[in-house]
């Protein structure tokens, strides 16, 4: 059945793969389908712009409609779409010639409701809210008003073309929606677990809103292992663990892991604070080196991660860069040494370590498992042909950017696994990826991603005189994806 | 440090060391951390734990009620899940340190966080 659904207008990319993947996490798919194929079907409403916040989707069911949208982060609201029209007058139309079956369960004598009124790209003033509400009464409402707990919420929701440069996606034509509300994303979930409230936190910290939406691409859940292998001060896994999942995270700093800025903050204090099961194991580990044994695989349900990529945080691996570099011989240290020891590491290059990672969890994962993880882009790039890492026993299911500056994004990437991990294919993998970075990537190398992202504006700009996107007066109106 | 970590490690982090066996344990102190109970989770882990391994590091870790020999068939059972929840998830090294029975390497637990690096001349 085809609902309407509305979205926050934000993080644009990532709104329809949210849906998706928790539309396969709720079972709405067959299992053995191609994941290729997990895909839904969407319609956008008449003269709506692809970014517009309102979409159509189908889905099997209702209850199945309440679980993605209660769970999403940014889904508004799934509704039964009752009618719409350019006009009041085509909406009251299509409202009475909606089937009688359909709305009068829901507007008994016993029940009680709520209607809100909503545009999006304007406010409307109380007043007229009243008004819109009262040209309703044609709709035979039985029931009570309940504002506070209504058992059934209605909504009006109305696009326009309100004439001004709101950075909003153009609006051609005037659409009102009537519906019922059949569940949406509890976004109070963001106060409470927002960064500033944190105890312990690290300059990467993962903001909250983009946690749940990793979470939800990796359709974290009660029952299933969840590992991070940049774990940080643990902001991803908390959201995994909000959602029921076992956690488990690792990171090559142990002053991180370990000890924190004292007894009360640090990883372990992360989870406390919002009384979540504390993960079952913390480890100081080096991507770059698994400490898992040989025989092991097929263990964890999800990896997520947002990789060292060296523009706020550089990557590192066991190893010194004086030795690395042969500034120095190699040497022994001494044993009366080695107590407390601590080992230098060399800096990890993005390269290296998608293809550790990549390698990881195509062995860890047990099959069907998810991968997610954030990849740097250059904007400069043209866009559509970025190549994005591949591996045999993956197939990319969902890429979202999220714009950090005007020169580069990052994109969440969701590869889920479908086969598994042999000898012969971790070469294959070897060979791709020495390809891939021959071809693709040599921005990712050293340093060199930090650079573009950083260099002062004038070097970037040679060559490129009068970049339209950096002069103010042709700055576009639409923001597209800024939002 | 869980046991459930002890289980998933390899003894010798460097190069292709292909021996499957578990590191030793030095407890200098070990704490009961409670873990919400979930016999779905305890089914897939059961696959791939080393099971011996975890009875002779639960024993270590003062725990003897494990069974020695355990097959899925026990899984239908919620007493012996208790006691397999319990030895993998709930006894937590604090102090002490894994150690290497091939090369006598000890790896450091401090404050619960195995230390699994090796050292500068190693790499």
């Amino acid at each position: 059945m085809w609902y309407l659904c509305a979205f926050y207008h934000r993080l644009l990319d990532y709104r329809k793969p949210e849906v998706e993947s928790l539309a396969d996490l709720f079972g709405a798919f067959s299992k053995d389908a191609d994941p290729e194929r997990k895909s839904l079907e969407w319609k956008l409403p008449e003269n709506n712009h692809p970014d517009s916040p309102f979409h159509f989707v189908n889905l099997p069911s209702e209850e199945l409609a309440r679980q993605i949208a209660n769970r999403s982060i940014l889904v508004k609201g799934i509704y039964e779409l009752w009618g719409e029209g350019s006009s009041f007058e085509e909406l009251e139309e299509a409202i009475k010639a909606y089937p009688d079956e359909k709305k009068l369960p829901y507007l008994k004598s016993e029940s009680t409701f709520k209607i809100t009124v909503d545009s999006f790209g304007k406010v409307t003033s109380f007043q007229e809210q009243t008004d819109r509400i009262r040209s309703l009464s044609y709709i035979p409402f039985k029931g009570r008003v309940n504002l506070k707990n209504p058992d059934h919420k209605f909504w009006l929701m109305e696009t326009d073309n309100y004439g001004s440069n709101n950075g909003l996606p153009p609006i051609v034509q005037r659409r009102i929606f009537f519906g019922r509300e059949i569940g949406g994303a509890d976004r109070k979930l963001l106060p409470t677990y927002q960064l500033k409230s944190r105890t312990y936190l690290g300059p990467t910290a993962m903001d909250a809103e983009m946690a749940f939406l990793m979470a939800n691409q990796a359709q974290a859940k009660q029952g299933k292992l969840v590992y991070d292998p940049f774990v940080g001060t643990g902001s991803i896994l908390v959201a995994a663990a909000h959602f029921g999942a076992m956690t488990m995270g690792a990171d090559i700093d142990i002053r991180v892991v370990r000890d924190g800025r004292g007894p009360d903050c640090n990883v372990w204090s992360n989870f406390k604070q919002y009384g979540l099961p504390m993960p079952i194991s913390l480890l100081r580990a080096d991507n770059n080196l698994p400490p898992w044994r040989p025989g092991l695989k097929e263990v964890f349900d999800a990896i997520i991660c947002d990789p060292p990529y060296g523009v706020r945080a550089g990557g590192r691996k066991s190893g010194g860069r004086k030795l690395l570099k042969g500034v120095v011989g190699p040497y022994t240290v001494p044993d009366d040494k080695r107590t407390d020891h601590i080992p230098s590491t060399a800096s990890y290059s993005l390269v290296e370590c998608v293809h550790d990672l990549l390698d990881l969890a195509a062995k860890m994962l047990v099959m069907g498992g998810r991968l997610v993880y954030f990849y740097p882009v250059l904007r400069e790039d043209d866009a559509i042909d970025t190549h994005f890492p591949e591996h045999p026993c993956f197939k990319l299911v969902a890429k979202c950017e999220q714009i950090l500056s005007l020169r580069y994004s990052r994109v969440l990437l969701t590869m889920v696994k479908i086969g598994p991990y042999t000898e012969d294919i971790a070469e294959a993998a070897r060979v791709k990826h020495m390809e891939f970075r021959e071809n693709h990537v040599k921005w990712l190398e050293e340093g060199n991603l930090h650079s573009a992202v950083f260099s002062p504006a004038d070097i970037q700009l040679n060559g490129a005189a009068g970049d339209t996107k950096l002069s103010k007066e042709s700055k576009p109106k639409y923001r597209g994806k800024y939002v | 440090m869980r046991l459930i970590t002890h289980n998933m490690i390899k003894l010798f982090l460097l190069g292709e060391f292909t021996n499957e066996s578990p590191m030793g344990i030095e407890v200098e102190k070990m704490e009961v951390r409670k873990v919400g109970f979930n016999p779905y989770f305890l089914k897939k882990m059961f696959d791939w734990v080393n099971y011996n391994a975890l009875v002779e590091a639960s024993k270590i870790m003062g725990y003897a009620e494990l069974p020695d020999v355990a097959d899925p068939s026990m899984l239908e059972s919620e007493e012996f899940l208790r006691k397999f929840h319990h030895a993998l998830l709930e006894l937590h090294l604090e102090e002490g340190s894994l150690v290497c029975p091939e090369t006598g390497r000890k790896y450091p637990v401090n404050k619960g966080i195995p230390e699994l690096r090796p050292y500068y001349d190693e790499v």
